[in-house]
């Protein structure tokens, strides 16, 4: 569809809330707590924080849960009835306040879950959510979106993105879908015509660091380099860079049984993790951190470019600001770029 | 929902057999008949056998798609999960989803040779292709099986060792390593490779299967290349820790390569081309 473009006063986006509440969908966002900013259920519009970089979380969690049950079983004498997940116990869902690093990640996210055979659970919630993206007036030295074929103000995976503008802190806000038109429908009167707002000039400046298709192509020859143990040295294999990351998207599966009933639960896991490919018979095909870490950004620009033509990194910079012991992607993406092979 | 990737099958297991010590054969039928009757695999492919409340495990079809009605899955006590499917007993019901991977391109082999060559537990993944060929010999010329295990107690379905011993449509060669042999043992004592070197097959036309450990695996690819083997026409399989068994769970790569969806049967020429990652 053509994008619509409209003009939404700031004291708008409050009235707004409370006629995606009135009509009884569940809104998350950002909100503040003990100092981080995380997406939660918003149940009063002043929970939101309006005023923030990033997340510390993505928002990835709405369409991919860090434990998502894949079924309930119960035995009983001999016999066991299995039951798969309730469609009706998914909830609609706007996500409101997304950054475009993440509204972008959600592609990444469907490229994954949908090549060759199609992971119903995951899209089922994803239909069910409206993604209302919020354009970055400011950015910090770890977001590199623009590196990586984003940008602060990218409808890319938004329903609605909303970018704020100059002028009272009223916003511009672009209509991308569908999904979109029909949440604006229910508020009409909010989304005035646009007065021509030159989005690029209200918009963060996030300089270009390095190029990913030169990046791809360098790995084709990188597999055995010795960069890989240079970089993770000082890795801890804590995997909170796969955690916080809008993209990764390698799970567990596990039962959690509950005396003759329980579930099978698929729950985030993280390739830099030592038990992560870790045979039953003590053999370990990633025995080192460096070939765990190797792994991590092979597969984001190396095997999902080649593979499902996305690349697995959004720019968000989370994972460099998780990193306990301060390992920064941008850099390590950037010698890569630079070394001679 | 209409399709939850992740929902097994509810089997029953038919029947159990021990095959050494803490190696045992589940035959499965589908609890549901419709299941059955729309099922189909081919040799080469794996499946998820689950336990409800302890997990998924991942080993191959064991059973020739060529007996229809049932599946069989070999399995040695080693983790949880195959420890909890030990526990199971005839009638009991467990999860299986499936089949995954690609297949021993068996059709592309009519009329040349085949020679097996397998070690150990890696006898099953083996198992389901050799017994395909047999369904339909007429297509083959000769049949070799070489099989060694550590010792004559580890050697698996043993039973079926003595039926293909009878035949006159197959040559068995097998072994135990030295000092792996009982009194009344009438086969090869020494490890794989040596007793390849020893039988030395032609390669005329012939396909080589090989599955194993992989210290046999490493040095029964030379002899193979000395008898003459190409890369193109030894084939083997990987198994990597997989969850899914649909390229989506991101731990059984090599590489660029998914042992999931373009494994587990992969040529030498192949695997030659993966980086160093298995």
């Amino acid at each position: 569809m053509n994008i619509e473009r409209r003009y939404v006063r700031n004291g708008s986006l409050e009235k707004l809330y409370e006629i995606i509440k009135a009509n009884s969908r569940t809104v998350i966002g950002p909100s503040t707590r003990n100092g981080k900013i995380s997406f939660k259920r918003i149940e009063n519009y002043k929970e939101l924080t309006t005023d923030y970089i990033q997340t510390t979380q993505s928002s990835k969690e709405t369409a991919f849960p860090r434990t998502e049950k894949i079924l309930d079983y119960s035995k009983n004498a001999g016999s066991i009835s299995v039951r798969g997940t309730d469609p009706n116990e998914i909830p609609d869902i706007v996500l409101w306040g997304v950054r475009p690093c993440d509204t972008m990640g959600v592609g990444e996210l469907s490229a994954i879950f949908n090549w060759d055979s199609k992971d119903e659970i995951y899209n089922h919630r994803l239909s069910h959510v409206t993604v209302l993206g919020f354009s970055c007036s400011k950015a910090d030295e770890y977001c590199f979106c623009t590196s990586v074929g984003g940008n602060p103000g990218n409808t890319e995976g938004s329903d609605i993105l909303f970018t704020k503008t100059g002028e009272n802190d009223d916003y511009l806000a672009e209509i991308m879908t569908d999904k979109g038109l029909q949440l604006v429908s229910l508020a009409s009167e909010l989304f005035e015509k646009d007065s021509n707002v030159d989005k690029a000039k209200n918009i963060a400046d996030v300089p270009v660091r390095f190029d990913r298709e030169q990046v791809s192509q360098k790995l084709e020859k990188f597999f055995d380099n010795e960069q890989w143990v240079e970089q993770s040295l000082k890795c801890l294999g804590c995997g909170a860079c796969a955690y916080v990351c809008p993209t990764c998207a390698c799970f567990d599966i596990q039962d959690e049984a509950h005396g003759r009933s329980g579930s099978r639960v698929r729950c985030w896991d993280s390739c830099g993790f030592s038990l992560f490919t870790l045979h039953t018979s003590g053999h370990n095909p990633r025995e080192v951190q460096s070939q765990r870490w190797r792994q991590r950004i092979m597969h984001k620009f190396s095997y999902m470019p080649d593979r499902l033509s996305v690349y697995g990194c959004t720019g968000c910079g989370r994972c460099s600001r998780a990193c306990p012991a301060d390992m920064n992607i941008l850099e390590h993406l950037i010698s890569i770029q630079e070394a001679i092979v | 929902m209409t399709d939850n990737i992740y929902m097994p099958y509810l089997m029953k297991v038919e029947k159990i057999t021990w095959e050494a010590p803490d190696v045992k054969t589940f035959m499965l039928k589908f609890v549901n008949d419709e299941d059955q009757n729309n099922f189909n695999f081919k040799a080469g492919q794996f499946g998820e056998y689950s336990v409800y409340g302890t997990g998924e495990s991942t080993f191959c079809i064991a059973s020739s798609p060529t007996r229809k009605g049932y599946i069989e899955c070999t399995f040695r006590q080693t983790g949880k999960v195959t420890n909890a499917l030990a526990g199971c007993e005839e009638g009991s019901i467990i999860g299986f989803r499936g089949p995954y991977g690609n297949i021993f391109p068996i059709d592309e082999w009519k009329g040349k040779n085949l020679l097996f060559i397998a070690g150990g537990i890696a006898l099953p993944p083996m198992r389901c292709v050799i017994w395909n060929a047999l369904d339909m010999r007429d297509n083959f010329r000769d049949v070799t099986i070489i099989y060694g295990a550590r010792s004559v107690k580890d050697l698996v379905y043993k039973y079926e060792l003595e039926d293909w011993e009878r035949r006159k449509d197959v040559k068995l060669i097998t072994t135990v390593d030295p000092g792996g042999e009982s009194p009344d043992w009438k086969g090869e004592i020494g490890f794989v490779p040596t007793i390849v070197e020893k039988a030395a097959p032609s390669s005329d036309d012939t396909i080589a299967i090989v599955c194993g450990p992989p210290v046999m695996i490493k040095y029964t690819f030379p002899v193979l290349a000395k008898l003459g083997f190409t890369d193109e026409n030894i084939f083997t399989t990987l198994e990597n820790r997989m969850k899914c068994g649909f390229g989506k769970c991101g731990r059984c790569n090599v590489g660029k390569v998914y042992v999931c969806k373009d494994g587990p049967v992969f040529t030498l020429a192949q695997l030659k081309e993966l980086p160093d990652e298995y």
